[in-house]
């Protein structure tokens, strides 16, 4: 027991990691600051760009959703980061790491929007659009609030997911939450620090894992 | 040299091609393997968490909530690594495969309770009066009654978080799981050629597009109209 505690709780060397812990945390978060509003954008892009009136529009839009939804967003940030360089396209990192997470994310955001705008009905286009609001007007005021408010607990559940992926960039070397603890891992031979990096994505995402349930619930009490 | 020749040599070099594709056929056979084993478990476990559930046992569900929020909030890679670098200095040596599919069992597991757990408390109270009153025990009136109509209500959104997850497969690279993404990058490293890689993005687009595409067709199919 002893040898547990002093395995995966050892205080000391918790205290030790604390601040190279917390510097990864900001770096995650930073991180979080600019996929999630990339991939928001993106995704937002995508579902227009599905519900397009040109047939080949349409095709094209849902053939890279399905593509960037079956190819492991691992798989992409490493074919960008390892196998681009072998082009001459040398990508920092970050870069790196933002770019294979909008392919991704943007998927996922996409498809949810997608359903959303889907489950507001056809007569609210044509009664605003009666009214006299432009397209973008019918979209941006009647259609998508309604949307986002339908499809929200798939809208905050797929953010956290976006969150938890971060971690992923561990594997370039970017030096988020769990890369400071695994290498806070290496060098004290003590797995304490990503028993703490741990606990830290527990504090941060549980309320939201949370929000989600209540609002599912919500949602389909309607 | 063209720009053109430049992109194929440097992503579809054919002597490449024809060295390594045994290696990715191998990593693609070891990832369908893991992927069947996670779904298996982790959709079974989950099943077997929410049923346990809807017998109300405080301390046992209380355990239950406890196991499925953490590995909803969890990345499961933070779970791989710590598993597999920090159980050996206590004496648990397991295999990386064995840790891959564990982790992506009980990430699997907690989805799925949570989704199976909302079908059951979605069924509504006449059924299971009904059930108890034809002389149906709770047991019964869950395996027989409920439980059926909670699986297929769970089948829609539990279909894209199973295709999620199994593509976390990937992960397993990281601790030398022998999948296609660790084939690819171990071949990558010999050659100083990007194709390998682009083999690998290939054999998991190839491996998963007709799920993701499967999973669309599920959506629209199962999608239950509840009066």
């Amino acid at each position: 027991m002893d040898a547990i505690l002093d395995q995966f709780l050892n205080f000391a060397i918790m205290q030790k990691v604390w601040p190279l812990l917390l510097r990864g945390l900001g770096t995650t978060l930073y991180l979080c600051a600019l996929v999630i509003p990339l991939g928001l954008a993106g995704g937002l892009l995508v579902a227009l760009l599905s519900r397009s009136k040109r047939r080949a529009v349409t095709w094209a839009a849902i053939a890279l959703v399905d593509l960037f939804r079956a190819a492991p967003p691992l798989v992409l940030l490493i074919l960008l980061y390892s196998g681009l360089p072998f082009a001459g396209i040398n990508l920092s990192p970050t870069v790196a790491v933002c770019l294979a997470f909008f392919c991704n994310t943007s998927s996922y955001y996409g498809e949810i929007y997608r359903a959303g705008i889907e489950s507001v009905g056809r007569g609210q286009w044509e009664a605003a659009r009666s009214t006299g609001l432009s397209a973008p007007q019918t979209l941006a005021y009647v259609v998508l609030p309604q949307a986002v408010r339908n499809v929200l607990p798939d809208l905050v559940s797929n953010t956290i997911e976006v969150v938890k992926l971060t971690s992923i960039a561990s594997v370039v070397s970017f030096p988020e939450l769990l890369y400071s603890a695994d290498m806070a891992r290496s060098l004290t031979f003590n797995s304490s620090p990503v028993v703490l990096a741990a606990l830290i994505y527990v504090v941060i995402l549980w309320p939201l894992v949370r929000l989600v349930s209540r609002l599912e619930r919500r949602v389909a009490a309607h | 040299m063209t720009a053109w020749e430049r992109f194929v040599d440097t992503f579809f070099k054919p002597a490449m091609l024809a060295q390594y594709w045994p290696d990715i056929l191998k990593g693609m056979l070891v990832t369908v393997e893991i992927a069947a084993a996670v779904v298996t478990t982790g959709l079974a476990l989950g099943l077997a968490l929410a049923s346990l559930r809807a017998y109300r046992l405080l301390a046992v569900n209380a355990l239950i909530v406890v196991f499925v929020d953490v590995f909803r909030a969890l990345p499961p890679l933070v779970a791989i690594l710590l598993i597999y670098f920090g159980f050996p200095s206590i004496g648990i040596n397991l295999p990386s495969f064995v840790v891959l599919w564990l982790v992506l069992s009980f990430v699997l597991a907690a989805f799925a309770e949570e989704i199976f757990w909302a079908g059951i408390t979605s069924t509504p109270k006449g059924q299971w009066e009904a059930a108890r009153s034809t002389g149906l025990s709770f047991s019964q009136t869950l395996a027989y009654v409920v439980m059926p109509q909670a699986v297929r209500l769970g089948v829609p959104p539990l279909t894209n978080r199973t295709i999620a997850i199994t593509k976390n497969t990937a992960l397993g690279t990281v601790i030398g799981v022998g999948e296609i993404l660790n084939q690819a990058t171990t071949a990558q490293s010999f050659t100083g050629n990007a194709t390998p890689l682009m083999m690998g993005a290939i054999a998991y687009i190839v491996l998963f597009v007709p799920v993701v595409a499967l999973g669309r067709w599920i959506e629209t199919r199962f999608a239950w109209r509840r009066a």
